[in-house]
């Protein structure tokens, strides 16, 4: 038996540009054992959001990640709905749809990029970076900002979309889907790329339940499990079907988000064609009433809840978050051991880690 | 002056750490590096290494538990260095001002010589913040830029 050594894989490393991490015990060049280590970029969010007051954690929660920090924003308005309850206006419902799959266009376009890095497939990394910037010129466009949108407020949304941005929004979608067809095509069919990523990381559909994993990484298990199927905001209105492959391997998960990338397109061109006139937003009545609410809302990287308690007051009892990377990173304990030390960033990249998610 | 002098100023090497930010910050970092802002083409290059960086661009508020790395990896890093705190919350902790694990601003462990604000900071406003250090780096080496 070869010696083992323990090897340290973050918290400040190349492959990923957040502090997690991994000690690695090797047997030669086989990974025989993985102890992931949290906690590098906790700030104590939950507890801030206690001690601000109800409207301002609005922008403290987008904070928590800045990649699905949209979506982060009108989750926690979600929940602080839910705790009147109040009903939002059928165009502010649509609005945060289609942000939502806007972050969510982004967001993909941004891991398919890293996970081409992770490879070393530099000109492809630095290709999906190229069309991501269009959709975030459309994000600035219509939202103000590039990264953090900061377009939810509680009982709707802040700004509207006039038919001049929809227009072109409709014609940059159209041509982001056509610049990624092509660039898709090299990742899905190209031989260099499967020999690095197909058979690595593989789960099952049994260890994908037992694990409790969520989003895309679950979905490339063979499961049929996405939070949007609930038809929240506009999701039921639209036509929407999970997208689901059988493999569960690194290439799977590439091939679910590629497929969520086209739907995602999709969704928002649909979206826009429905688009209803009215307000944007419902005023709330007083503070939030004494109560308890769960949301549950899809992000780029699985499934995020939130829970909100009220008192009355203006700031809140309670706010709790779980966020999709903190479910997902027990299946590297599943599937590190047995890979090559080379294999290790693809397969830690795989399940789209996102660590000022999991710590807040 | 002498050549390593020179091709400081002309190829500064940079490395990214992040603190505990949202990543807001970090992704306009690495899209920094991408084709539309594209610094490569004045010869700035991402550092995994901190041995081999001229440049410590930090992001996001210090916190208890990554104050000692970022410490570390700053006395990593050869002299002449210059320490570039990007977004609000690099700056002075910003929105997580009253996050209990939060200390504050970079400057709070290390000696910071540019600060770039912007919530996530722009990738116009991160260049714009390296050229401002290379611009000291100069004044301090004494050679034109």
């Amino acid at each position: 038996m070869a010696p083992r050594t323990i090897t340290p894989f973050g918290p400040q490393h190349p492959v990923l540009p957040e502090p997690i991490q991994l000690k690695l015990e090797l047997e030669d060049e086989r990974v025989v054992g993985v102890v992931p280590a949290i906690g590098y970029g906790h700030r104590g969010i939950e507890k801030a959001c206690e001690l601000n007051e109800y409207p301002k954690n609005i922008y403290l929660c987008e904070r928590i990640c800045g990649i699905c920090s949209a979506i982060h924003g009108m989750t926690y308005c979600d929940v602080v709905e839910k705790l009147w309850p109040l009903e939002i206006p059928p165009r502010a419902s649509y609005l945060r749809t289609i942000w939502a799959e806007m972050a969510r266009t982004h967001s993909h376009l941004l891991w398919l990029g890293l996970l081409a890095d992770a490879f070393g497939f530099e000109s492809m990394f630095m290709q999906y970076w190229r069309i991501r910037e269009k959709v975030l010129d459309i994000l600035e466009i219509t939202t103000g900002h590039r990264v953090t949108q900061s377009v939810s407020i509680v009982g709707g949304v802040r700004r509207d979309i006039d038919d001049d941005q929809k227009k072109h929004c409709i014609e940059v979608l159209k041509d982001v889907r056509k610049e990624a067809e092509a660039l898709n095509n090299v990742l899905v069919n190209d031989y260099t790329v499967k020999a690095r990523t197909v058979g690595k990381g593989v789960l099952s559909y049994d260890q994908a339940i037992a694990l409790g994993l969520c989003g895309p990484h679950l979905r490339a298990s063979g499961v049929k499990e996405d939070c949007r199927t609930q038809g929240y905001w506009a999701y039921g209105d639209l036509s929407y079907e999970p997208i689901v492959a059988t493999g569960g391997d690194s290439f799977s998960r590439a091939a679910v988000r590629v497929g969520e990338l086209y739907q995602a397109i999709d969704l928002q061109l649909e979206a826009f064609g429905k688009l209803p006139e009215g307000e944007l937003a419902a005023k709330p009545k007083g503070n939030p009433p004494a109560n308890e609410a769960v949301s549950r809302v899809e992000q780029p990287r699985g499934e995020v809840f939130y829970y909100a308690k009220g008192n009355g007051t203006r700031n809140l009892e309670r706010l709790r978050v779980r966020t999709p990377t903190y479910a997902n990173i027990p299946s590297l304990l599943v599937m590190l051991p047995g890979c090559e030390l080379a294999d290790v960033p693809i397969i830690v990249l795989s399940i789209d880690p996102c660590i000022s998610c999991t710590e807040r | 002056m002498g050549i390593i002098a020179t091709s400081r100023l002309k190829s500064p090497w940079i490395m990214h750490f992040d603190n505990s930010s949202c990543n807001g910050c970090d992704i306009e970092v690495l899209a920094c590096l991408t084709p539309l802002y594209d610094v490569e083409r004045f010869g700035i290059v991402n550092m995994g290494n901190p041995k081999h960086a001229d440049v410590l661009v930090v992001t996001g508020p210090v916190n208890r538990r990554t104050a000692r790395v970022l410490k570390n990896l700053y006395e990593q890093i050869p002299g002449p260095k210059m320490v570039i705190a990007v977004g609000t919350c690099g700056t002075s902790g910003g929105v997580f001002h009253n996050c209990y694990n939060v200390l504050g601003g970079v400057d709070k462990v290390i000696p910071v010589d540019v600060y770039v604000p912007g919530c996530a900071a722009r990738p116009e406003a991160i260049i714009d913040g390296v050229v401002l250090a290379l611009q000291k780096l100069a004044k301090l080496q004494g050679v034109a830029l």
